[in-house]
């Protein structure tokens, strides 16, 4: 009987007869675990869908009613709690992925001819990507949420020429409103997933057309006049249907990798819900979800005045270079061991993303607002001009920035051991004239603020043997 | 040349095409890329006004009171909350703004905008040390909104402020975007 019906479906559809060929497309033998990530990526994008369009049953995505909508979903909502962390590490784990896989994609010099166009593609979806993180952020619609569409349209508006109207488009009008939130739901949920759908189809399309790259071999380089001879050749010799032959360990990994996003979701839940959304709430420290950290990071570091360059132009050379990347390069070897420049690079990335990520989570530059006074402990004395320097200390804003001990913000130099390095007059320059990153208090402080200031930091002494 | 075409035609060959019928493939095949173009124009007009003309539109800034002469002292900066220029129904919350509004003297105020010049972040007023400071990146700036230290590029933007029958009243105005 089911195989009358499929027999039926496949005479009037022929998909099943299509579909069949496709997964039984014929791979190379070697094409182990390093292919796994690919399809990975695509198995947190179905999950990212089937969670979101779970979440959508109760999500409103309206500025007055989101907040309180997730409120609901976090707190009374069946699964609900479990769903929004699903949702957030799918879409952690579907960066994650995309950035593995072309991490592998790099190194196996897959993105050589003929395949520059899957390399091209698979840019651009995890340009995709990324705004789909961004977006699915202030979908959130709290505190945070608000603030960071501010901080987007700030970036927005340093594009020469259209940044202002950029700006305005990014925030739907002249302010965060009634308008905003909708626009970031819509790319959200319908145009950002169907460019995603649009451009997976397209490059798996590629994947079928010019075959899974074969593992590279050193001292094989690709050579466009007789690669595509040589893969037939030795596709038809060894070859390997995808179906089942390769696809089980997709299958496996996928597997594992829902169990491991269902275990965090489970564990440690859904983001918690910042402030409500309300732009007059100035208490408010701003910060990206885990994968736009560096980037955070990167805003903080860059030399005072380079930002407009580097937010307009930085992420338009790097697509740019990406994309070329293929079309620079698209012949010679392919081995890792081959090239080991592509080995450094990624290495230079990743240790680039890793430090700007860490400096980023720590974020030594935002001062400490929660800074509180000096316990007497620390201050070592309880009157005199050392017991009102170090509440001159608290009060005028120099904890928030520096600290002593434990105690305080990492935004300018640690103080703790201060009158070891300075001399009583160059506190008093400084203190007086502040510096790139520091304000001048001379205005701010009366003389005998001045030495009851500095009284105490000449205290602030670690005996060395 | 009918007879001709028949003739393939009965024996199962496709007839081969005239240099008419070539032509009136090429009118047909632009026929139907010019319809789908007009039915493509007749959509995506509407459709792109409707998504991009309030983009164009500029509010116009109202003003707002925020509280009584008496309420602000002398040389005091407080945040003061207002309603945006032309808040739509559904906004909510997310219609409000805020200020910092400064005391001069008797008769002066001024109101800076929340918005750090560097990224848009939310400064805070540190009223002992006199100085607005940025959780963002660390820029800091002095009671006249001038730059005191870190990354922003320029002071921090004022908003008008006028007084009117005993009411402090603000001028409404887009979030400022640094183009520096």
């Amino acid at each position: 009987m089911i195989n009358r019906v499929r027999d039926w479906v496949d005479d009037r559809t022929g998909l099943p007869d299509a579909v069949g060929r496709m997964a039984r497309h014929l791979v190379p033998p070697d094409a182990k675990w390093w292919y796994v990530f690919g399809s990975a990526t695509l198995c947190a994008f179905m999950i990212q869908v089937i969670s979101g369009v779970a979440l959508a049953f109760s999500y409103i995505p309206s500025p007055s009613a989101a907040y309180s909508t997730l409120q609901f979903i976090s707190d009374q909502a069946p699964f609900g709690h479990f769903l929004r962390g699903l949702h957030y590490y799918g879409a952690s784990a579907m960066v994650l992925m995309v950035g593995l896989h072309m991490t592998q994609v790099f190194l196996f010099g897959s993105y050589k001819f003929p395949r520059e166009l899957n390399w091209a593609t698979g840019v651009l979806l995890l340009g995709f990507t990324l705004v789909m993180g961004f977006t699915g952020q202030l979908l959130r619609w709290d505190q945070n949420a608000v603030w960071s569409v501010v901080v987007g349209a700030e970036q927005a508006g340093r594009v020469p020429i259209i940044g202002t109207w950029l700006a305005h488009f990014t925030l739907g009008g002249d302010t965060v409103g009634g308008a905003t939130l909708t626009r970031f739901f819509v790319v959200h949920v319908f145009i950002m997933p169907a460019l995603i759908f649009a451009f997976v189809g397209l490059h798996l399309w590629l994947v079928l057309r010019h075959g899974i790259s074969e593992p590279p071999k050193p001292g094989k380089p690709v050579d466009p006049k007789t690669y595509r001879r040589e893969y037939k050749e030795l596709i038809e010799k060894t070859g390997r249907p995808f179906w089942p032959d390769a696809a089980w360990r997709d299958a496996i990994f996928c597997v594992g990798m829902i169990i491991g996003i269902a275990a965090l979701a489970l564990i440690f839940g859904a983001p918690q819900l910042g402030k409500p959304p309300d732009p007059s709430i100035i208490a408010a420290s701003p910060r990206p979800d885990w994968y736009l950290l560096w980037y955070f990071g990167v805003l903080a570091l860059l030399p005072h005045g380079s930002e407009k360059y580097f937010m307009v132009f930085g992420p338009l050379l790097a697509g740019i270079l990406l994309i070329a990347l293929p079309f620079i390069s698209n012949r010679g070897e392919r081995s890792p061991s081959r090239r080991p420049w592509a080995i450094a690079a990624v290495l230079m990335i990743v240790l680039m993303i890793v430090t700007l990520w860490v400096a980023g989570a720590n974020s030594p530059w935002s001062p400490n607002f929660n800074a509180q006074p000096l316990a007497l402990s620390v201050v070592g004395a309880t009157n005199g001009p050392v017991f009102i320097g170090a509440q001159l200390f608290h009060s005028k804003g120099c904890l928030n920035c520096h600290l002593i001990g434990d105690d305080g913000g990492r935004r300018g130099p640690d103080l703790t051991d201060v009158a070891n390095r300075l001399p009583r007059s160059q506190m008093v320059l400084r203190i007086s004239n502040g510096g790139v990153n520091m304000p001048a208090y001379a205005a701010n402080l009366t003389p005998a603020d001045m030495d009851a200031l500095v009284a105490f930091l000449q205290t602030r002494k670690i005996q060395r043997r | 040349m009918n007879e001709s075409n028949n003739n393939n035609t009965q024996s199962g060959q496709r007839p081969a095409p005239t240099r008419e019928e070539i032509t009136r493939r090429r009118f047909l095949a632009r026929l139907s890329l010019a319809a789908g173009g007009i039915g493509a124009l007749i959509l995506a007009v509407p459709m792109a006004g409707f998504i991009l003309a309030p983009f164009f539109a500029r509010t116009k800034e109202v003003w707002r009171s925020v509280g009584k002469v008496e309420s602000f002292k002398i040389g005091e900066t407080t945040a003061v909350k207002y309603e945006d220029a032309s808040p739509l129904p559904w906004a909510g919350v997310t219609a409000r703004s805020a200020a910092w509004l400064r005391r001069v003297d008797a008769d002066t105020f001024i109101a800076f905008s929340i918005n750090c010049t560097h990224l848009g972040c939310p400064v805070r007023w540190l009223a002992e040390a006199n100085l607005f400071m940025c959780p963002c990146h660390g820029g800091v700036y002095y009671q006249d909104g001038t730059v005191a230290a870190g990354p922003p590029p320029s002071p921090l933007p004022r908003y008008p402020v006028r007084v009117k029958d005993g009411d402090v009243q603000i001028q409404t105005a887009p979030i400022p975007i640094s183009k520096k």
